[in-house]
């Protein structure tokens, strides 16, 4: 059995929330929480917490030397630094535009890396 | 000189926000007149997600987000002059302004939309001992370098002050292979939003220490460290709670300023604590036809909000261009028991839209009651669980409530903790 702490970031008032989980990562139980949003938040950073990613890429014959890119949902929490490092790769070639697709299904995840603004 | 229906001034979310408003209004000419190279202000620069969860439903980063508006203000035959500078308004509402293509501009406008933004408190601010060395700048400038040139300021990294920009940059430079040791905080609270304390320091283990700041920095040509302290309940260093952190970069999250110069010229009242232009309900300020909108009237959080009010002054630019603004005699607004301040500071009792009175609390507050009084009447009463500084809250004041109270009274927006 595990105890995990965390802040709920649902809203302003930022919970103080325990959730207590057994020998296989299941939530048994969450508390300090003060609304269902808590429980939710809860249970999803505990199983499996995602994030989005934002990060720029190089690109060639720009306005700027870089454009930014986002991932276009959120990816497992774990992944953030192996995404860095295929992001890191990528050069474009002007000109980009916003939603182009910049890394199609990155490491598996499902998850495309797109461009948030033109180059 | 030019003749123009609404000049905006400045091309971030907040201008193009007021001059699609006043366009969708019927207004004709209206030009935006902008410092940078494009349109969008800080939101280039912002890469980051978050943006338009309020507006658009969707979570969005901030050059997304400036380019919704972008797109918008091009479709439209709303006139931009980008690399421009204002120098000047005047009593009468010209504005005098200059840029590599028309030299000096000078423009007669029935309107003016003040849409500046803000800007960093530097260092020079804070007086911390040490040298001019290099790796010493303010977060903005560092999310600049990065997110915008392409390259990285440094390799370690200490962070003054929670504001969100400094949490943004920690997450950012620590994706980018950069060690952050820690960001500290003068306060025994953070000014950001929860939400980034969660996910960009705890996500990646960066300690934030509380009621600590920068005493000294080391280095002569490249900074080589920082000293940091403790610090007691009057805000002062601690003696014997000095660390030295070895780092090559110090950046500052210290505090946005309203970037009003143009407004003081222009003798237009502030406000001594948002440093933004006492505004009414429709953020018209003391200058006739003269409106502010955006982090040039007070700093927000949420460029949501700022679209908001900056579509509020539009609109109130709008009216005043057609004469239909109503005019009755105003009420003034005040913040006390913790209530900082409140836009809008004036209030034309014939409003004919219901007004949120904006505010910001001075510390932290739990199960409170928030009242709103006229005299000795109670306007409005409202419980809250927990209110911070660093989250701008609102009450909304009826239309009518307004109309029925005297001429010159007051209107006070008070806390009290259970």
């Amino acid at each position: 059995m595990e105890k995990r702490d965390l802040i709920c970031v649902s809203c302003p008032i930022g919970c103080a929330i325990t959730v207590d989980l057994d020998d296989n990562g299941q939530v048994i139980s969450v508390t300090g929480n003060t609304c269902k949003r808590g429980d939710s938040y809860a249970r999803q950073e505990c199983t499996h917490p995602e994030r989005m990613l934002t990060s720029t890429v190089k690109v060639e014959g720009g306005r700027l030397p870089v454009v930014p890119v986002k991932s276009a949902k959120p990816i497992p929490k774990e992944l953030l630094f192996d995404c860095m490092t295929e992001i890191n790769k990528v050069t474009l070639t002007a000109p980009v535009k916003i939603g182009d697709v910049v890394l199609k299904n990155i490491l598996n995840t499902g998850v495309d890396i797109v461009a948030t603004n033109e180059a | 000189m030019l003749n123009y229906d609404l000049v905006v001034v400045g091309g971030g979310p907040a201008g193009m926000a007021a001059a699609l408003q006043a366009h969708e209004e019927g207004i004709e000419k209206i030009l935006i007149l902008e410092r940078a190279d494009t349109l969008g202000g800080i939101l280039e620069q912002c890469i980051h997600t978050g943006f338009g969860l309020h507006y658009f439903g969707e979570e969005l980063s901030g050059p997304e987000y400036a380019g919704r508006f972008i797109e918008q203000v091009y479709n439209t035959d709303i006139d931009v002059k980008v690399d421009t500078m204002v120098l000047d308004i005047s009593a009468d509402n010209v504005v005098t302004a200059v840029n590599n293509f028309d030299g000096l501009l000078t423009i007669q406008a029935k309107a003016i939309v003040l849409a500046m933004g803000c800007r960093e408190r530097p260092r020079g601010a804070l007086s911390i001992a040490g040298s001019r060395a290099a790796g010493i700048m303010t977060a903005g400038t560092a999310q600049k370098y990065v997110n915008m040139d392409g390259y990285m300021p440094g390799k370690t990294v200490v962070i003054l002050g929670s504001g969100d920009i400094g949490l943004i940059m920690a997450r950012r430079m620590t994706l980018e292979g950069a060690k952050v040791k820690a960001v500290c905080e003068l306060m025994p609270y953070s000014g950001g939003l929860t939400r980034n304390i969660v996910q960009c320091l705890e996500d990646f283990g960066i300690p934030l220490r509380l009621s600590c700041t920068v005493v000294a920095t080391h280095g002569k040509e490249r900074l080589e460290g920082v000293t940091v302290a403790n610090v007691d309940e009057h805000l002062k260093p601690i003696p014997g709670t000095e660390e030295y952190i070895p780092c090559d970069t110090l950046m500052l999250s210290v505090g946005l300023i309203p970037e009003n110069e143009l407004s003081k010229n222009a003798g237009i009242t502030l406000d001594p604590v948002t440093n933004g232009p006492v505004v009414d309900e429709y953020r018209e300020t003391t200058h006739k036809g003269v409106f502010a909108c955006g982090n040039v009237l007070q700093v927000h959080d949420l460029v949501d909000f700022v679209t908001e009010e900056s579509k509020l002054a539009g609109l109130g630019a709008a009216k005043y261009i057609k004469g239909e603004k109503a005019e009755d005699g105003v009420v003034h607004t005040k913040g006390e028991n913790g209530v900082r301040y409140i836009v809008p500071q004036n209030i034309n009792r014939a409003t004919d839209k219901d007004v949120k009175l904006y505010f910001r609390v001075g510390r932290v507050l739990e199960n409170v009651t928030l009242t709103v009084t006229c005299g000795d009447e109670v306007l409005l009463s409202k419980k809250k669980r927990k209110m911070t500084p660093g989250e701008m809250e609102y009450i909304t004041l009826k239309a009518e409530v307004v109309k029925h109270l005297p001429a010159d009274s007051t209107i006070v927006v008070s806390t009290k903790e259970a």
